[in-house]
């Protein structure tokens, strides 16, 4: 027989076991990662707000909670990302202190997507101001730019991070507001892990939304609200 | 001449590695294998296609359906060995890009590890 | 044993810098490897100090490559035939200096490799995205210059060349300094006094760079440089630092004046250890006093002196960039006016900062870069000043 024959007798005998192999588990048994499949649209613009009088001295449920949910490690030199940190404050007039968590203000004029020179820091329609990682090159532009230092740099090789929550050495990652739990219609992990509910989260756009009425009542001010930013994080009490 | 052509073919043919077919193709470890969301011959044509402009999708309009996303695309086939689609010679995607020796930049950043496994494992 | 020939002496001097000058450039790109390898962690810059020793070389680097084409500028724009003679190697030391200052900041990303993607996805609002255009463009446009004084036939248009350069190099040196003025945030930067600051300090530093550079290559030649060149060079460079004095005594007095800078001030002219110290000895002493009686003073004055007051000019450069990008960071960001702070990520705390080998050795390369590419362009090419008989 040819040596064509033969070629063809092996090609078909593979393809032939390669299908059955495919198709012999049969059952599709994957696992739908459920989401959303329309685009977001700035109907909508997440915030929170946040009560420092609840906020308790001490407490670092948030940070742990965000810490765990996004994979970080929860160190805390100077070369550990942190995307949430606990803040304590003295009034240096009055002698007041209080504590507050601080994280990405998720600003309407964000000053790190003005400065990104190829567009990875970005501000989503629905507001929540992200980094895409696909695009960063590590310049760290953002880092100087942004007014909260919000932002970390990956320092060094990662592994076994967060499926939900991709994060690689040379890229710059911050607070994401948990998009991808937000996207699934959960709330960001520091709002639902607040043993006191100091962390309101919410749609500011929608009137009727708990955080649209409660900012409507109570005194709540933006951090540096004098750089004219108009964050999506407020806080009451300071 | 022609029989030392057609014993240097036969040496080459013997000589592939035990990941290679006889026709040359990398042999993958499937995963669950299964019904993937698109043919896998459009899949093989298409997948960077995919990658590159559906992810730009899912980060800046947050379209994260199954068929849309990464995480759903490791669930199904991650190797049932070792739960990861890297890091053995005969994984999904590691298999084909080492033969094609094409650097995989993906999983700099996105876990590997099929989500389930890592959720059984932490509870 | 007979001595050997001038040509073989020089040959020996050229071989010897090209070997000495590729080491450099290997040392940074091995730098640039092993940072690459195992990331950020192994320099000294963390999540308070974000830009570090590297950036402190690329600045000098790129606003040096715009200042050396003074030189050329007024020659060309000016009219003023001395230094007509020197433009093609300030054109080259131009080139070199911009290639060096790039090579060192693309090789600190944290992704280097991803070059391709600063290429293709441009930001209108970012600076350093405007910077890519710039800076590129003005290799070519030096490029081009150069091929209008160097090529007889092309003579007539080195003019007009020579207009665009000085154009774009002032929008060059403008994109640089807003790099700074447009952080709002930051207590050290958010002002517009720094684009002309830095256009001034190009010139300074310009200056300072063209004599080290014209000094060594007439030594190693046997030019003799003409006393009156000399003498007219000197006193622009001279003036140049006191006009860069002034931009820097007008940025501290304004921010001194104002109640919430007054810490920031205090902490980079007092107390801020380092800060303070590389300022007014690297700085005020070194890279002013000292070289302004060099220059100035009637008994003094002369090529050794000249020289000397270069080099310190630019290590005053050096001192002025690392108070101004590293001291201006290592102040904590006021984020609660009017509250003391303090938290885990270094809030209202001074940022630490120690410059580590790695980042030295890649700044080091980046001048290796503009070293080698002087160094083969002068051997290659007619860069050397052909010196125009003075008749005074």
């Amino acid at each position: 027989m040819s040596d064509t024959n033969v070629q063809r007798r092996q090609f078909l005998k593979t393809s032939v076991g390669a299908a059955a192999v495919a198709i012999a588990p049969g059952m599709l048994l994957f696992d739908m990662a459920h989401g959303k499949s329309d685009p977001v649209s700035s109907k909508v613009r997440w915030g929170m707000l946040i009560d420092t009088a609840n906020c308790a001295d001490g407490c670092n449920d948030c940070v742990t909670a965000c810490n765990k949910e996004n994979g970080l490690s929860g160190g805390l030199s100077p070369t550990d990302s942190q995307w949430m940190r606990k803040v304590e404050l003295k009034d240096m007039r009055s002698g007041r202190t209080l504590a507050l968590p601080m994280m990405c203000q998720h600003c309407e004029e964000p000053p790190c997507v003005d400065v990104c020179p190829t567009g990875a820091s970005f501000k989503r329609a629905d507001g929540i101001v992200l980094v895409d990682k696909h695009l960063c090159i590590g310049c760290r532009y953002c880092m100087m730019a942004c007014p909260y230092k919000a932002r970390s740099f990956v320092h060094e090789p990662l592994h076994d991070q967060k499926p939900d929550v991709p994060r690689g050495k040379g890229t710059v990652e911050s607070c994401t507001m948990c998009v991808h739990r937000v996207d699934k219609g959960q709330q960001p992990a520091c709002a639902e892990a607040c043993p006191n509910k100091s962390i309101m989260f919410g749609n500011l756009n929608d009137p009727e939304s708990e955080i649209s009425k409660k900012i409507r009542t109570v005194q709540s001010t933006q951090i540096r609200a004098d750089l004219g930013l108009n964050t999506g994080i407020r806080y009451q009490g300071i | 001449m022609l029989k030392l052509f057609a014993l240097l073919a036969a040496l080459c043919m013997c000589a592939s590695a035990d990941a290679t077919e006889s026709y040359g193709m990398p042999k993958l470890d499937i995963g669950k294998g299964g019904q993937c969301v698109e043919e896998p011959q459009w899949m093989r044509k298409n997948h960077m296609k995919v990658l590159f402009q559906q992810r730009d999708e899912t980060v800046h309009q947050g379209i994260r359906d199954g068929k849309y996303s990464l995480k759903n695309c490791i669930e199904c086939h991650a190797s049932l060995r070792d739960n990861s689609v890297i890091g053995r010679a005969d994984s999904f995607c590691e298999g084909c890009h080492r033969y094609e020796a094409v650097k995989i930049d993906c999983f700099e950043c996105h876990s590997s590890k099929r989500s389930s496994a890592l959720v059984q494992k932490e509870h | 044993m007979t001595s050997h020939s001038p040509l073989r002496f020089k040959n020996r001097i050229y071989y010897s810098l090209v070997a000495a000058g590729g080491l450099v450039v290997l040392m940074g790109l091995y730098a640039a490897h092993m940072m690459e390898e195992h990331g950020h962690i192994i320099t000294g810059m963390n999540n308070q100090i974000v830009w570090g020793i590297p950036h402190v070389f690329a600045i000098f680097l790129i606003v040096t490559a715009s200042g050396v084409l003074n030189v050329s500028s007024i020659g060309s724009v000016f009219n003023k035939p001395d230094y007509k003679a020197r433009a093609p190697l300030a054109g080259l030391l131009s080139i070199a200096m911009l290639a060096g200052g790039l090579t060192v900041l693309m090789l600190d990303l944290g992704r280097p490799d991803r070059i391709i993607v600063a290429m293709t996805h441009f930001n209108p609002t970012s600076v350093f995205a405007w910077n890519i255009f710039l800076y590129s463009g003005m290799f070519a446009a030096v490029a081009l210059y150069l091929w209008t004084m160097m090529e007889k036939r092309m003579n007539p248009w080195s003019k007009p060349a020579g207009l665009l350069v000085f154009v774009w190099r002032f929008v060059l040196t403008t994109g640089t300094g807003v790099i700074f003025s447009f952080l709002v945030a930051r207590q050290a930067y958010g002002t517009a006094i720094l684009p002309p600051m830095f256009i001034v300090m190009s010139f300074a530093w310009g200056m300072a760079v063209f004599h080290v550079v014209q000094a060594a290559i007439y030594e190693w030649n046997g030019k003799l440089l003409d006393a009156y060149a000399q003498k007219r060079m000197k006193n622009l460079m001279g003036i140049f630092v006191i006009a860069t004095l002034y931009f820097v005594a007008a940025y501290h007095l304004t921010n001194l004046y104002f109640a919430r800078q007054a810490e920031f001030e205090r902490f980079i002219l007092f107390d801020g250890g380092v800060y303070p110290l590389v300022f007014w000895v690297g700085y005020f002493l070194f890279g002013n006093l000292i070289p302004l009686l060099l220059i100035y003073h009637p008994a003094l004055g002369k090529s050794k002196c000249i020289l000397f007051a270069s080099l310190l000019i630019i290590m005053g450069g050096f001192s002025l960039l690392y108070v101004f990008i590293i001291g201006g960071q290592a102040f904590p960001l006021s984020i609660f006016p009017g509250y003391e702070v303090s938290s885990s990520f270094g809030d209202g705390a001074i940022g630490l900062y120690r410059p580590s080998m790695p980042e030295i050795m890649l700044g080091m390369g980046a001048v290796g870069v503009s070293f080698l590419i002087t160094a083969i362009g002068i051997r290659m090419l007619d860069f050397v000043p052909h010196e125009i008989p003075k008749s005074r």
